[in-house]
């Protein structure tokens, strides 16, 4: 991995030094070191190793879902505040979580509490078991435990990849 | 209409949407039940709305000044990263400290987890 890195910056550094201006420019440098991400994507294959972006694109990935994650249920909570009659059944279910280490337990805890429509009441000291506190558990059951494998899947891949 | 009214726009929109987002998370607050309701509309809604406000604030000093802000970036960030760990916290030592949950709640897994055994003393 840290091998691709220094090819890629190898690369960046031949680009600037190719393109020949008048002084060494930044800017070349970066159009360099994005033409090389080109390159080792293409060649990462021939490593035997990973490609060393891929968290990268794992992390964007799950920025991604947070994003639509967050405007999905921020409609559905203002929906829920703004109706007349409040209709909302609010409970604790437990949830159990298949991450195991500490840096997985902190993102799902903080993704979940962001996300409104539920809160992160309790994490057990074992660390697996998660005390939910959801808005309406009655009608979003389904809907929360949806959205909390899409954050599994995505933080698995940030981590384990 | 150039890029620059055009980025403004957006700008003031964003800005817009933050405001009333936040106006209808204050609305929430005075008018959901109890503590862990509220703790929703507090911090949930306003993250968005924070979120929305600093991200016009940027798109409009980005579309008529040029001027990139780091710093709005890092805000809502660092609000990010701040907001649930509050929002955990008061919810978590409200209910340990046995705040009742409203009457309107629904299913409590928590309760024997945590105050099961205090009620059992309490019988004996």
């Amino acid at each position: 991995m840290r091998a691709q890195l220094l090819l890629n910056v190898m690369i960046a550094f031949l680009w600037m030094l190719l393109i020949d201006e008048d002084e060494l420019k930044f800017t070349t440098f970066f159009a360099g070191f994005l033409v090389g991400i080109g390159i080792i994507f293409m060649l990462h294959r021939f490593f035997g190793t990973q490609f060393y972006l891929k968290r990268l694109f794992a992390c964007f990935k799950l920025l991604f879902i947070f994003n639509s994650e967050l405007v999905q249920s921020s409609i559905l909570v203002l929906r829920q505040i703004l109706s007349p009659k409040l209709k909302i059944q609010p409970g604790i279910f437990r949830y159990e979580t298949v991450l195991e280490s500490d840096l997985e337990i902190t993102m799902i805890s903080l993704l979940l509490t962001l996300t409104p429509g539920s809160v992160v009441m309790e994490v057990m000291p074992e660390g697996n078991v998660l005390y939910v506190h959801a808005m309406d558990v009655e009608n979003e059951r389904d809907a929360i435990l949806n959205q909390l494998k899409n954050f599994e899947k995505a933080i698995m891949e940030v981590t384990r990849s | 209409m150039n890029v620059s009214a055009i980025g403004e726009f957006i700008g003031a929109l964003f800005i817009l949407t933050g405001g009333v987002m936040s106006v209808v998370s204050v609305f929430g607050l005075i008018r959901l039940p109890d503590v862990y309701t509220r703790s929703h509309a507090a911090t949930k809604s306003s993250t968005l709305a924070v979120l929305l406000t600093l991200l016009g604030a940027f798109i409009y000093f980005w579309a008529t000044a040029h001027f990139i802000s780091v710093r709005l970036l890092l805000g809502i960030f660092f609000v990010f990263l701040t907001a649930p760990v509050a929002g955990h916290l008061l919810v978590r030592s409200a209910y340990r400290t046995k705040v009742k949950l409203a009457d309107i709640s629904g299913t409590d897994d928590l309760y024997e987890v945590l105050h099961g055994d205090q009620k059992k003393e309490n019988e004996s």
